[in-house]
């Protein structure tokens, strides 16, 4: 099990770095927040209850792509990521770890922001909280290999929601659906599958990104 | 080799993509029977629909390029992959360019939510407008057409995957012509389909080749200035 402790000691180091640093999961926290705020003031009254629920799900988009854009910049900048290639844990394991980590801030943003948006919009629906929840694996999992791409280029934070928001709009459809239709099943369904399909393909081909 | 011998290939596929795309036009206008519901305007679908499938095959082709690429490491791979690219966001854009004009003609607006291949090929053209932004950001070099090969492959998984999420945010406006039971149309209409189709394949294939021949003297040119530099 030398993969999964290469992944925990991978994930842990982010963590051990944010904990120490507290760059990202407090700036996602105002944002979301500041976000939900803005988009009250956005709804005029007596506008539609369902449009709400959109503005949820372009303030967790926004709020994940913020944590994403930076996640492989220290890498970059201070040169981890030729360690991290040259010693001797499979690169897709780089992936993984990232993949947690970034996890665990996007979900610790939002243990903040769906009770803000319970208390400054509507109460929010099961099928919300588990659309949230398998959207989250999804925005990870794809944005963490786009960030290691956009991190290899000269425009990294310019380049990321360029790169970032036509592979999420499929996210925005699964989750709106889930919330707003009678059939949230089948846009679960379709956002497990957009997590299986892209987790595998970059699970793959990670290891082509980060080659020298 | 002279430019001519080199790029004999390219320039038979040009004169073949010419001579095939007059005779479908000349199908398509003169002898394609008129279509009962939609009249003369339902013509342009003789050209938009042979232009969006064109776009899939060229970013198809790119995607298996990219593969290629990756697999063995041969470095041509990476431009060959680029320049579909460049075709299918040429084909793309005239898709959503002759999509727009035939809502125009149908139903009087420009652009329909309702429309999903029209949809599709909006949020391709802005992800493989992306692909050209990561591709000028990355320096020269292998790492630069890894990193865009991968991203071509996402793109092809991208299209059936935006395509269910097209269908899932609902709407049946766009006319729908091939079904499971075949295509509905008359045997004159889809042979001429079928030649404006072949039409466009090749004057895509004509360009991708002119492009390519393009894009490899470029490099050619730009490795001779750097070795007499050196020199």
């Amino acid at each position: 099990m030398t993969y999964a402790r290469d992944v925990v000691a991978l994930a842990r180091k982010d963590l051990l770095l944010e904990l120490r640093a507290r760059e990202t999961l407090p700036a996602m926290v105002l944002f979301v927040l500041a976000t939900l705020v803005a988009f009250r003031f956005a709804l005029p009254a007596g506008g539609s209850e369902r449009a709400s629920i959109g503005l949820l799900w372009v303030a967790i988009l926004f709020t994940a792509l913020l944590g994403l854009t930076r996640a492989f910049v220290p890498e970059r900048e201070q040169r981890v990521l030729d360690g991290l290639v040259l010693s001797p844990v499979d690169r897709s394991a780089i992936w993984v770890g990232k993949v947690t980590a970034t996890l665990a801030f996007l979900v610790a943003a939002e243990l903040v922001a769906l009770p803000a948006y319970a208390l400054f919009f509507e109460r929010l629906s099961w099928e919300t909280v588990a659309a949230v929840a398998l959207a989250d694996v999804g925005i990870c999992t794809v944005g963490a290999l786009l960030a290691a791409m956009a991190a290899a280029g000269r425009a990294r934070e310019l380049l990321f929601p360029l790169l970032f928001l036509p592979l999420a709009l499929p996210i925005l459809v699964g989750g709106v659906g889930a919330a707003v239709t009678d059939t949230p099943a089948r846009y679960l369904g379709f956002l497990g599958l957009y997590d299986a399909v892209f987790a595998i393909l970059a699970w793959a081909s990670f290891e082509y990104v980060v080659t020298e | 080799m002279s430019t001519w011998s080199r790029n004999r290939g390219g320039i038979a596929v040009a004169v073949a993509a010419a001579t095939v795309l007059v005779a479908g036009a000349a199908l398509a206008l003169l002898w394609a029977p008129e279509d009962a519901d939609q009249g003369p305007s339902q013509r342009i679908f003789y050209l938009h629909v042979p232009i969006a499938l064109t776009a899939y095959a060229c970013f198809g082709w790119a995607a298996w390029k990219a593969l290629r690429l990756l697999w063995t490491g041969e470095q041509r791979h990476d431009l060959e992959s680029y320049t579909a690219v460049h075709m299918g966001t040429i084909f793309g854009s005239l898709t959503l360019v002759t999509g727009s004009i035939w809502a125009k003609t149908s139903w009087g607006v420009w652009w329909s939510w309702g429309e999903q291949q029209l949809v599709l090929f909006l949020v391709l053209f802005l992800f493989y407008a992306a692909y050209f932004m990561l591709r000028f950001s990355l320096a020269d070099g292998p790492a630069r057409g890894r990193i865009s090969a991968v991203y071509a492959l996402f793109g092809v998984v991208l299209i059936p995957i935006s395509f269910l999420a097209i269908r899932l945010a609902e709407n049946f406006i766009h006319p729908v012509v091939f079904t499971r039971d075949g295509p509905q149309m008359s045997g004159d209409m889809f042979f001429t389909f079928c030649v404006c189709l072949a039409g466009t394949l090749l004057l895509a294939g004509a360009l991708y080749l002119n492009e390519l021949t393009g894009k490899r003297l470029d490099v050619r040119l730009r490795e001779l200035r750097e070795a007499l530099e050196l020199g």
